[in-house]
C-alpha cells in the first residue's frame, strides 16, 4: 500500500517536533493500520458545515414550520419567541448590547455564521434529545431563529440554494487573537522586585461578602482542610 | 513583618538551587526552639490498637480509594454556574493537593452534554476530508500505532472566569480549580495524519467528540502535527469515563474546550469549520464590542494553594509553607515571584521538582509568619519572558467581559486569626 505525499506536508512535519516530547519513531511509510471508510460512515458522521456552506445537504424549511417545530422541540427552554427561559439560552435579541456593561449574546446580536446555527442545532439540539431532526427540519428551524431575530420576514423559506446569501449581523465582529502584538509586548517587560507600589494595600472587592460559595455543614467553604489539632482534641 | 529567607531577589534572572533540601532560612531559628510538653502523651504512652491487632487485609480493596479522613479532598460544583448539570463544571481540590499530578479521581470535568459510557469495543475513530484515504479505526487499531509520552495541563478556557468582575469564590479550587495536570501516553495525531495522508489543500482539522454536543473544534493543521496526541492512558491507566474513556485529544497549552474527549472523528478541511464552541462560545467579547477568536493558548499564570481560604493557618506564628502551582502554556516555567504584601516587594520562591513546558509547576516559599496580615501574591514568569499580569492590567486592555483567560495574580488576605479570604487590593 502506497500513499502520495506531498512536500508541503513533509516540511510542516519536519518542523513539528517539540521538544519536551518524548516521540515514537517517525513513520516512514504508512503501517496499514485502519480500514477505508465507506461513504455511508462518512455521510453518518461528517455532518459539519463551514461558512462557505460546505456540507450542508439538500432541503429546506420555512419560518412558519419552523416555528411550530421549535414550539414542539424547544420552546420549553428557549422559550416561544426564541427569547430564553429562567436561565436558559437566549437565542434571540440583544442587538447592540455588546458593549453594554451586561451584554446579551445571541444567534442574532453576536454569531457571526448561520452555518453554526445550522450545524450545532442538527448536531446538538434538543438539549438531552439530540441528533432527531431531519436536515428540512433544521432549515425551518433555522429559518424561524432567522425570523426571531428580526432578519427575515415570516413567509421566508431557507434552503440550501439561497443559505450562503444569508449575513449575520455580528459576521464582521471577530479577530484572530492578537495577544502577541497586544499583551505579550507589554507584559514580557523585567518585573519590579521593590518598592513597587505606594502605601498599604487597600482592600476594594471581599468575596467573603458575597456568600455564593458553597459550605460545608460548619459553614466554612466546601473541602476546608480539617483542622488537625481540634480533631485530635476531640479524639 | 516577615523574615526574608530569600536575600537575592535583585537578581531575579538567577535560578536559586537550594543545597540538601535545607530550609534556605538562617533566618528561621528564631522562636524556633521545641515546645516542651507537661505531661506525657498518650497516644505515645499507651500501646494504641492499630499497633496490637490486625489492620485490613490485602484483599479488602481490590481498586483502593483515599482514606476516609481525607474525604474533604473532592470535587465540587457552584449550582448557580449552570443551568444543568449536564452541561457544566467541576473543581479539582487544588487546596489540598501538593506536587503536580493530579489524582485522575478529583480531577475536574467539564462536559457539555454529561459524561458517556463508551466502551473500546464500541468505539470507533473516524479520519476524513482532504485525504488521501478516510480511514476507520477500531481501538485495538490504536493500540498497535508507536506510542509518545507527555505531561500535560489541561485547564479550562473559563479558569478563573468568574473572578473578572471582582472577588467571588471563596478558595482556590473554585477561582483556580478548573485544571488537572496528568501523565499522558497515546499516539501522536500527526502518525494518524500520515496513515491517512493529508492533501496539499489540507490546512485545518476538525476534531469531535462521540457524546451530543460533539464539542467539535477546528485546529490549524501546524498545531495538529506538533504536539497533539490522542491518548488513552492518563496517569497510568485509561482515562476515566468523566475524562474522555477511551480516547481523547491532548492539546498541550491549549484551552482546555480543544481537548475533545470521547475523540470519534477527525475532519481535514480547507478551512476553520467555526463551530459554535468557537464562535458563540470560547471568543473573547473586547470592551469596543467586537471579540477575539481562535484565543487558543492559555497564558502563563500562578497561584498560592496554602494558605488559601480552604487551607488557613491553624498553627500560629513560626515556620510556614507557601506552596503554589504555576503553568504556561507558551512554554516552561522560569521563575515564581512570591510577595506577601499585595505586590509591593517581591521574593524569588524556589520550584519543586521539574518545570516541563506546557505542564503544571510547584513552587514553594517557607517563610517564618510574625503573625500579622500578609497579602500574599504570586507571579509566573515563562521562558519567553512573559510575566503574569495583575487583574487590572488584563482588564485595562479586555473590560469586564472577557468571560475566558483570566490569568491575572490572585490576592489572599491572611488574617491574624490565621484565616485567608479571596479579596482585591488597590
Amino acid at each position: 500500500m502506497s500513499k502520495s505525499r506531498n512536500s508541503a506536508f513533509a516540511a510542516l512535519l519536519a518542523t513539528g517536533l517539540s521538544a519536551g516530547l518524548v516521540a515514537g519513531p517517525a513513520l516512514a511509510e504508512p503501517l496499514g493500520i485502519g480500514r477505508e471508510a465507506l461513504p455511508e460512515e462518512i455521510a453518518a458522521w461528517d455532518v459539519a458545515v463551514l461558512p462557505d456552506g460546505q456540507g450542508l445537504r439538500e432541503g429546506s424549511g420555512d419560518v412558519e414550520t419552523g416555528d411550530e417545530l421549535f414550539y414542539e422541540h424547544c420552546a420549553s427552554c428557549h422559550g416561544d419567541f426564541a427569547e430564553g427561559l429562567d436561565s436558559w439560552p437566549s437565542l434571540a435579541g440583544g442587538a447592540g448590547s455588546l458593549n453594554d456593561p451586561r451584554p446579551v449574546k445571541t444567534i442574532g446580536s453576536y454569531w457571526p455564521y448561520l452555518s453554526t446555527v445550522y450545524d450545532y442545532v442538527h448536531r446538538s439540539m434538543p438539549f438531552g434529545n439530540a441528533q432527531i431532526l431531519t436536515a428540512d427540519e433544521t432549515y425551518a428551524i433555522t429559518a424561524f431563529l432567522l425570523y426571531s431575530n428580526g432578519m427575515v420576514e415570516d413567509d421566508f423559506v431557507l434552503t440550501h440554494e439561497n443559505f450562503a446569501d444569508i449575513t449575520m449581523p455580528n459576521a464582521d465582529g471577530f479577530y484572530v487573537d492578537d495577544r502577541p502584538e497586544t499583551e505579550y509586548v507589554l507584559f514580557s517587560a523585567e518585573p519590579c522586585f521593590s518598592d513597587c507600589i505606594e502605601g498599604t494595600p487597600e482592600i476594594t472587592k471581599r468575596a467573603a461578602e458575597l456568600k455564593v460559595t458553597p459550605t460545608d455543614e460548619d459553614g466554612l467553604p466546601a473541602g476546608t482542610l480539617p483542622d488537625i489539632a481540634a480533631t485530635a482534641d476531640a479524639g | 513583618m516577615t523574615t526574608d529567607n530569600n536575600d537575592n531577589t535583585n537578581h531575579p534572572s538567577r535560578r536559586r538551587f537550594l543545597q540538601g533540601g535545607a530550609m534556605a532560612g538562617a533566618g528561621l531559628v528564631a522562636g524556633a526552639g521545641a515546645a516542651s510538653a507537661a505531661t506525657p502523651d498518650p497516644l505515645i504512652t499507651e500501646v494504641q490498637d492499630w499497633a496490637s491487632v490486625f489492620g485490613d487485609p490485602v484483599d479488602a480493596a481490590p481498586y483502593g480509594m483515599p482514606i476516609h479522613f481525607e474525604e474533604h479532598v473532592v470535587r465540587h460544583n457552584v449550582e448557580w454556574l449552570t443551568e444543568s448539570t449536564a452541561s457544566s463544571i467541576n473543581f479539582t481540590p487544588i487546596h489540598a493537593l501538593e506536587g503536580t499530578i493530579t489524582p485522575q479521581g478529583v480531577a475536574f470535568e467539564r462536559h457539555h452534554s454529561g459524561a458517556i459510557e463508551l466502551s473500546k469495543p464500541d468505539y470507533r475513530l473516524m479520519i476524513n476530508g482532504l485525504v488521501d484515504r478516510p480511514l476507520v479505526f477500531t481501538f485495538e487499531d490504536l493500540l498497535r500505532f508507536p506510542r509518545s509520552m507527555t505531561t500535560a495541563f489541561c485547564e479550562c478556557a473559563a479558569n478563573g472566569g468568574m473572578e473578572w468582575g471582582g472577588a467571588q469564590l471563596e478558595g482556590v479550587q473554585f477561582t483556580q480549580g478548573m485544571i488537572h495536570n496528568m501523565e499522558y501516553t497515546g499516539v501522536m495525531l500527526r502518525d494518524l495524519l500520515e496513515e491517512v495522508g493529508v492533501q496539499p489543500e489540507g490546512k485545518w482539522i476538525y476534531a469531535e467528540g462521540a457524546d451530543a454536543s460533539s464539542n467539535g473544534r477546528s485546529m490549524p493543521l501546524e498545531k495538529a502535527l506538533d504536539d497533539v496526541m490522542v491518548a488513552f492512558f492518563a496517569n497510568g491507566e485509561a482515562l476515566r469515563k468523566e475524562h474522555g474513556y477511551p480516547v481523547r485529544l491532548v492539546v498541550p497549552g491549549w484551552e482546555g474546550n480543544m481537548w475533545i474527549k470521547w475523540l470519534r472523528r477527525i475532519g481535514v478541511y480547507d478551512q476553520a469549520v467555526e463551530s459554535r464552541e468557537e464562535t458563540s462560545k470560547y471568543t473573547d467579547l473586547m470592551p469596543d464590542g467586537r471579540a477575539r477568536k481562535w484565543t487558543w493558548v492559555m497564558d502563563a499564570k500562578s497561584v498560592i494553594t496554602s494558605p488559601s481560604p480552604q487551607a488557613p493557618i491553624r498553627h500560629g506564628k513560626g515556620p510556614l509553607v507557601i506552596t503554589g502551582l504555576a503553568w504556561s502554556g507558551n512554554g516552561a516555567i522560569d521563575r515564581v515571584d512570591v510577595s506577601l504584601d499585595g505586590g509591593r516587594n517581591w521574593q524569588e520562591a524556589r520550584i519543586t521538582g521539574d518545570a516541563k513546558p506546557k505542564a503544571l509547576t510547584r513552587f514553594h516559599l517557607d517563610i517564618d509568619w510574625d503573625g500579622s496580615e500578609l497579602f500574599l501574591q504570586s507571579r509566573a514568569v515563562d521562558d519567553t519572558g512573559y510575566v503574569q499580569p495583575t487583574k487590572q492590567a488584563l482588564r485595562e486592555i479586555r473590560g469586564l467581559n472577557n468571560v475566558y483567560h483570566n490569568n491575572g495574580i490572585q490576592t489572599w488576605w491572611v488574617k491574624e486569626d490565621g484565616e485567608v479570604e479571596n479579596v482585591e487590593i488597590a
